[in-house]
């Protein structure tokens, strides 16, 4: 292996050769920050999550519990039986609904017993609609938000960021992340976009502000 | 962005010396066609129903990408940070690679080297042997597909399924890809709708198939069931890769379906086969491209999923990680200062979406698993120009590609370099080298250059007083004058006329 | 000004009266012509088919056929672009530098026929006049290469009598593409057949566009079709006014079918 290994490393230095040419200088001339006041960034995130066919359901922050069960309404129907709904581990009691499970570490394929998921997202991105998972209390692992055809997700006001930029400044790059933008979709047929393959057919946006 | 703000195309030709590496060895993968692309196109030119999937399927794809590039108001600020990170990482390829390699190591993972195809065939079986396992699942990867890592695996009695739509149809429908983002995109729905009645158990009870119409969505919904049960049964799986980020080990899989996400999180075992020039310097840099890739591919603002590990995350997703770094003929390329820029690519294929010669020809034409315009280059240099010599001719050089480019490589320069490579690599003189040779020795003298003009006047006696020339020319006129007339040639040039008439 | 005219080696030997429409229409707006008779050809074929070898003295001729001009004119995108992006290169790579710079600086004064007329003399209006209905089909290294934008249609629009129709997929490539029309012909001739279904699209009786070599591969498939569109180069258009429509088009197409 270390055969290998040397062989490629010594293939690399002899094609840039002996006097090889300096890397350039990388100009980030591109965006990096957003000004736009965080009322307009909420709408951008709405519209684009909407544009992927998320549902998304505004509201303050003192009705993310109630708005939570609403977006299970939404996502599989008024009078979701609460045992299948589960929730990430670190998700507040306030944005819990009445008699759902909480993640417990089950072996992942278990988790396809459920039929929602609601976890919080770690930061989400106005201008693709994209919110991210990193694996912690409050976003779960990654086959929570996975394997249950619905996924709830809840953001709040702070975690809105403008562009892709300022979301990656915000994030740990060695957790577990996941960039979810919209419902599991495929362009493989003709080219144009369907929702609802492997991942949860269904997401639901509870964003607060 | 308007086309007149960008900076014009540029058709140059740098100096280059080229040290000698391995190329990609022959029979294994899939690089090379059985056949010319003249040849391949010529047959696929004639399938009416494969020219108008492709023109549907590009035309679709070609709008919702100038859409969504078009609302980006730095997107050539981007391209070219773009351009000159992925310049930046190929400086600097081999200390990157080590530091990839102690990043993934200290998270839990452990690194492999493969210098070829068959190295790395052999890792990977290696490896799903001693879970002992015996089938793997597969999120959609370029460099899997290049090495015939499924042939390979299938050899050492290990089922390899396709989790990706598109290769899932291809796999299924016993076909070749014929495009690197939608493999599939020579299918139409019915077609589509065919193959998976044919194939899939749960279309084999009597009365089922009247369930699946050739709707996209129910054709999604069918492949959602056929694989359900073997995510959640698998215990390998094997992906690509997007991106690597040397600063922190971070591995990058952009996806759209869900598949990826089953293949990265549920099985116990992941091993990841990359190309040595995926990667990217800091963590920084995936700002640029993750902008730059969903946009210029599915045309998409994002995809719906990407998924960013390290190492292995205990309690989350698999717990032993491999990660394959593939030379495969890269280091050769790399050695060309011209055709390295063919590295840089991010397998977005908006070449492909805009190449007026993949749009009629197809995929399949190219006989690579990279076809269209960075196929084109790319594939000559991993094997070495002569095993692939007519792919840099596949193109009008009518620039389409170099401006879809998200990294902005110069594609028709490389086109225009490897056909010199070509040109130069012959040790006998062909007819055309001596008609060039004849040409150039005319063109650069005066006297001669007129003398040949007149020869070319005395078509006119060819043309027997008709406005233009016979159909029935020998070659290689004849390849003109099959679909095209040629106009007879006056009496008189220009430049014989200006001087007789002003009196030089 | 005094403008030395590149006929092109396509031109100067095939369609000669692409090459007279320029002088024609040079002289009209007021300046002095001259044909530098050491000229021959840009190269372009050569660089184009992987001699780059072979172009070399092809090059050298041409930057010195054209020394010490004020300013070049071609009617022809293709072949500027070469001289803009491929010639100095070639020489640089051959070694000789002193004749690259030359070639450089010849660069900076060749002007293709359209950006010449609107971006030096900063006319649109050059007082034509062509009683027809016309499309223009923007040629690919005019379009990505030069970036000659919309200064042809500019000048087509102020055009009298003249009837502008849009050609639909006008950014995409007839199918030409020098040595690439007969090394694969047929995907050449499916992009043409594209082309060509367009062009009949727009009923327009004649198309139009800035390079000879298109119009050379779209009117040669157009002749064989008889489809009676023919190809006229932009310049035998803007030669054309009332008192002198140019002779050759005028009693007989660029291609006759």
């Amino acid at each position: 292996m270390t055969g290998a290994r040397d062989e490629v490393l010594g293939r690399i230095r002899t094609a840039l050769g002996p006097d090889r040419r300096p890397a350039p200088e990388v100009h980030r001339h591109y965006r990096r920050s957003d000004g736009r006041p965080v009322a307009e960034l909420l709408d951008v995130l709405t519209d684009r999550l909407e544009d992927y066919a998320a549902t998304v359901l505004r509201c303050s922050p003192e009705a993310v519990g109630a708005t939570v069960a609403a977006a299970l309404d939404a996502g599989l129907g008024v009078g979701w039986a609460p045992a299948g709904v589960v929730v990430a581990p670190g998700l507040p009691a306030a944005w819990r609904p009445d008699g759902v499970s909480e993640d417990d570490g089950r072996p992942a394929v278990g988790l396809t017993a459920f039929a929602a998921t609601v976890t919080g997202v770690a930061v989400a991105v106005a201008e693709t609609g994209t919110l991210v998972l990193d694996g912690g209390a409050r976003s779960g692992r990654r086959a929570l938000s996975l394997l249950p055809d619905c996924l709830v997700c809840v953001v709040e006001t702070g975690q809105v960021v403008g562009g892709v930029p300022e979301a990656l400044a915000r994030l740990d790059a060695t957790a577990p992340l996941t960039m979810v933008s919209g419902p599991s979709a495929t362009s493989d047929i003709e080219l144009s976009r369907v929702e609802g393959v492997h991942g949860p057919r269904t997401l639901v946006v509870v964003l607060m502000g | 962005m308007t086309a007149t703000s960008r900076p014009p195309t540029f058709l140059g030709l740098p100096t280059a010396q080229r040290p000698s590496l391995p190329t990609a060895p022959r029979g294994v993968g899939h690089l090379r066609g059985d056949r010319s692309f003249p040849d391949a196109a010529r047959d696929a030119l004639r399938d009416g129903q494969l020219r108008a999937n492709l023109g549907h399927a590009t035309s679709t794809i070609r709008a919702k990408r100038a859409a969504v590039v078009g609302e980006v108001p730095d997107w050539e600020e981007l391209r070219q940070a773009g351009k000159a990170l992925k310049q930046a990482t190929m400086a600097r390829l081999d200390e990157l690679l080590v530091q990839l390699e102690e990043q993934v190591t200290a998270r839990g993972g452990t690194v492999h080297w493969a210098r070829d195809a068959t190295e790395a065939n052999e890792i990977v079986t290696r490896l799903v042997r001693a879970t002992g396992a015996d089938e793997v699942v597969k999120v959609k990867s370029m460099a899997t597909q290049e090495i015939g890592l499924n042939e390979a695996l299938e050899a050492a009695g290990i089922a390899a399924h396709e989790t990706d739509l598109a290769e899932l149809i291809v796999q299924l429908g016993e076909d070749e890809p014929s495009h690197i983002l939608v493999p599939a995109i020579h299918k139409n729905r019915a077609e589509i709708r065919e193959i998976f009645l044919r194939t899939m158990p749960q279309f084999a009870e009597p009365g089922a198939a009247a369930e699946l119409t050739d709707e996209p969505r129910r054709l999604a919904m069918a492949a959602r069931a056929h694989l359900r049960e073997r995510f959640l049964r698998a215990r390998v799986a094997v992906s690509g890769a997007n991106f690597a980020v040397a600063e922190t080990g971070t591995l990058a899989v952009v996806e759209s379906e869900g598949n990826g996400r089953m293949c990265l999180t549920l099985p116990q075992t992941l091993i990841t086969v990359m190309g040595i020039e995926k990667l990217v310097p800091t963590w920084q840099d995936l700002e640029v491209f993750l902008q730059l890739l969903p946009r210029s591919s599915t045309g998409e603002r994002m995809n719906p999923y990407t998924s960013l590990w390290t190492g292995v995350t205990p309690g989350d997703g698999p717990q032993e990680f491999h990660l394959v770094l593939l030379d495969n003929g890269r280091t050769a390329v790399l050695a060309d200062e011209v055709g390295r820029e063919a590295l840089h690519c991010i397998r977005c294929s908006a070449c492909l979406n805009v190449c007026p010669v993949y749009e009629r020809a197809g995929g399949h034409a190219y006989g690579s698993v990279y076809p269209g315009p960075i196929g084109a280059v790319l594939s000559p240099q991993l094997t070495g120009v002569e095993d692939n010599a007519s792919l840099p001719y596949a193109s009008s050089l009518c620039g389409a590609c170099y401006d879809a480019c998200p990294v902005a490589i110069d594609i028709p320069s490389i086109l225009v370099h490897l056909r010199a490579e070509h040109v130069e690599a012959q040790q006998r003189t062909t007819p055309e080298a001596a008609a060039f040779r004849a040409l150039s020795r005319a063109m650069s003298s005066p006297w001669l250059w007129r003398l040949a003009q007149r020869a070319a006047g005395l078509g006119r006696f060819l043309s027997r007083g008709g406005p233009t020339l016979p159909v029935a020319l020998p070659p290689p006129a004849s390849a003109w004058t099959r679909s095209r007339d040629l106009p007879t040639p006056p009496r008189e040039t220009f430049t014989q006329a200006w001087a007789r008439e002003h009196g030089r | 000004m005094r403008v030395a005219l590149f006929a092109t080696c396509l031109v100067d030997t095939m369609v000669p009266q692409v090459a007279h429409a320029t002088a024609t229409l040079l002289q009209r707006l007021g300046h002095e012509v001259v044909v530098p008779p050491g000229q021959a050809c840009c190269g372009q074929m050569h660089v184009n088919t992987g001699y780059r070898r072979e172009a070399v003295p092809v090059v050298a001729n041409h930057v010195r056929a054209f020394a010490g001009a004020e300013a070049v004119v071609a009617p022809s995108g293709s072949c500027v672009a070469s001289i803009h992006h491929q010639q100095a290169m070639v020489l640089r790579r051959a070694g000789e530098h002193g004749l690259a710079s030359d070639a450089e600086a010849l660069a900076g004064r060749t002007y293709e026929l359209s950006q010449f007329l609107v971006d030096v003399l900063g006319v649109t209006d050059v007082g034509a006049y062509y009683p027809h209905r016309v499309t223009y089909h923007p040629t690919c290294h005019s379009l990505r290469l030069l970036r000659v934008g919309d200064r042809p249609l500019r000048l087509l629009r102020a055009v009298r009598g003249l009837e502008l129709v849009e050609l639909p997929g006008a950014d995409q490539c007839c199918g030409f593409g020098g040595t690439f029309a007969v090394k694969n012909a047929d995907t050449s001739t499916a992009m043409l057949t594209d082309k060509m279904a367009n062009v009949l699209s727009t009923h327009a009786e004649v198309c139009t566009a800035g390079d000879a070599s298109c119009l050379m591969h779209i009117g040669g498939g157009l002749s064989r079709l008889r489809s009676g569109t023919r190809t006229v180069h932009l310049a035998e258009i803007l030669a054309s006014t009332e008192q002198a429509v140019t002779p050759h088009q005028a009693t007989r197409p660029a291609v006759p079918a």
